[in-house]
């Protein structure tokens, strides 16, 4: 191991060489690993496992190693018969609009907030970040009713896409997030930019946008988290089947379908995002992170 | 609109005011202001409104006073749904409070592997709630075929009835939240601990601290600040858990996981009482403010702002 460059941690050069250390370290990593393999990719495994077999087998052997034969049929099955393919297109199309929606709200309220400033402006922070230390809870029955009948407007959006992107953007925690993030660009480069004649249009999409990239990637990957684990409120606001995400459509279908199905059904459902998970690990890892800090 | 019939009156100020960026601030800040208005501000003010009100969504909504929530206090199912979410919440801070911890500050040590410490224990984080439910649900099958009770089986343990039994069902429930939640709490410290700094462990080591007494002393007080707020937020969603208990038992058996959110559940969607439901959601909401504001009391002392 080449130590001389890195930085050290709680366990010094020294303690790595005392025996206890040299030989107990990597023991418990191996035995960690194990744990953690166990518990992390162990299930995984196992619904692959599965999601081939026949429903004798699953439920008979479920803990054998190797399924009497390998039915590939299981996933095109589970694919047309189940429709997945449309569910997770559904849950996409719920987490597209969702994040559009929020980056689109949570921006444009920051650019105000933080960068024209208005009068007005400090009260409409407060209001905000008043429904920040309010659980979520007390307004889950009043937000139903508001998409049965949208007052004012009088229009019914349940079973439209619109009731789960809408009330998604009304987050105080990503306004005051992004408003910040957009607080510490340095105002120079906004006088700079009004002296130069920018409009406020051009002020917000040339030279705020831009600069904030990084938290807008954290914002839209926790906007894309937040709806994927969403349950209930989809489930509320969206009864007609041909609409419902994934997570509400796999309880309901499970009652109706073959062991074996279900399990190739929850297959297809986990490979989706661990695939995606996998490939962008980094970016989503250093999100996920990063939202630690903002919290803080 | 206004602002325009007015204009030629006051032209000089409406042009400075224009200028100034007025209309574009309130232009800029109408998406703001109708999302909340119509999915924040106005759902918790209806909230409170609702919650002394009979409706039913077929009558006509009439003024009921306090009815709603004295209903809702002496619902016999309320005493069990509180102890219930309450058992919940201690669970799974028992459970899902030091491993996302301990995992951090070992991973933190590794240099060359921690990456796929990382990867593989935010896998679970990755599948979606719901099919990690129905997953789960099936190994707790209670025959002696279930995959936990032919695992156990090989030791000679079991069968268990896991979600079948009052007294199992709600830590096996912990128990897949805890797998599930694990590894995304972990990141979160993970982040945290790259701030900590390194020196004063060679101060401590000089001083003569083993290992487990600098972790103890060095690098979890360096956190606190995060492990406090992590541990506040935990609770928060703890007492509001949903979908876990209503997709693995349905607040069975015999009503050994129903929670507060399952009981405004039933009231609201089954029987159709807006008004007992939002009641019970303000007073679960009081609660949860009190908590947040003694939480903060307590742990000023000890939080790093």
């Amino acid at each position: 191991m080449s130590q001389t460059v890195q930085e050290r941690g709680i366990i010094s050069h020294a303690d790595r060489k005392r025996s206890v250390i040299r030989y107990g370290l990597p023991a418990i990593q191996v035995l960690l690993f194990i744990g953690v393999f166990i518990a992390g990719v162990g299930p995984l495994l196992w619904l692959l496992k599965s999601g081939l077999s026949t429903s004798q087998d699953i439920l008979r052997g479920p803990m054998q190693l190797w399924p009497s034969g390998i039915q590939w049929a299981n996933l095109p099955n589970a694919w047309t018969r189940v429709q997945i393919g449309s569910y997770l297109g559904n849950t996409a199309i719920i987490a597209i609009g969702s994040l559009v929606s929020t980056l689109f709200v949570c921006t444009t309220g920051a650019f105000v907030l933080s960068v024209l400033r208005p009068k007005w402006g400090p009260i409409v922070t407060g209001a905000v970040l008043a429904t920040l230390f309010l659980p979520g809870v007390i307004s889950l029955v009043p937000l139903y009713l508001t998409i049965l009948k949208m007052p004012v407007l009088g229009v019914n959006l349940q079973n439209t896409f619109w009731a789960v992107w809408l009330p998604q953007a009304a987050g105080a925690f990503n306004i005051l997030v992004m408003k910040r993030y957009f607080d510490s660009i340095p105002r120079e480069l906004i006088e700079a930019a009004r002296i130069d004649g920018a409009s406020n249009l051009r002020l917000f999409t040339s030279l705020v946008l831009p600069l904030s990239k990084p938290i807008l990637g954290v914002v839209a990957l926790l906007t894309v988290i937040g709806s994927w684990k969403d349950y209930l409120w989809p489930l509320l606001v969206l009864p007609d089947p041909r609409l419902q995400p994934i997570s509400v459509a796999l309880p309901r279908v499970q009652e109706t379908t073959e062991i074996s199905l279900q399990m190739s059904a929850l297959f297809l459902a986990v490979l989706v995002p661990v695939v995606l998970f996998l490939v962008f690990q980094k970016q989503f890892l250093r999100g996920v992170g990063m939202s630690g800090g903002i919290k803080e | 609109m206004a602002s325009l019939q007015r204009a030629p009156r006051s032209r000089r100020s409406i042009k400075t005011w224009y200028h100034s960026g007025g209309l574009s601030s309130i232009v800029f800040v109408l998406p703001l202001l109708l999302t909340f208005l119509y999915f924040s501000w106005g759902p918790i003010v209806r909230g409170l409104v609702l919650s002394f009100q009979k409706n039913n969504l077929v009558t006509a909504p009439e003024w009921v006073g306090m009815a709603n929530f004295s209903y809702v206090l002496t619902d016999p199912q309320l005493p069990q749904a509180a102890v219930n979410t309450l058992y919940f919440a201690l669970l799974a801070l028992i459970f899902g409070f030091p491993v996302p911890l301990f995992l951090a500050v070992f991973i933190s040590e590794l240099r060359s592997t921690g990456w796929l410490y990382n990867v593989i224990s935010y896998l679970p984080a990755v599948v979606p709630p719901v099919a990690a439910i129905l997953l789960w649900k099936f190994f707790y099958d209670p025959s002696g075929t279930g995959v936990f009770n032919a695992i156990l089986g090989w030791f000679g343990l079991g069968p268990f009835a896991w979600l079948n039994s009052p007294s199992l069902a709600m830590p096996a429930i912990v128990l897949e939240a805890t797998w599930a939640g694990a590894g995304a709490t972990s990141i979160i410290y993970l982040a945290a601990l790259t701030g900590v700094r390194t020196e004063l462990y060679e101060a401590a080591e000089l001083d003569g601290a083993g290992i487990w007494s600098r972790v103890w002393h060095v690098t979890l007080p360096q956190i606190r600040g995060i492990i406090l707020i992590m541990m506040l937020l935990q609770l928060i969603g703890t007492f509001q858990v949903f979908t876990e208990p209503f997709l693995f038992t349905g607040g069975g058996p015999d009503n050994a996981t129903t929670t507060i959110l399952l009981l405004i559940y039933r009231y609201a969607f089954i029987n159709g009482d807006f008004g007992a439901a939002t009641a019970l959601s303000v007073l679960l909401a009081g609660v949860l403010c009190v908590l947040s504001v003694v939480y903060h009391l307590l742990t000023r002392p000890w939080s790093t702002t």
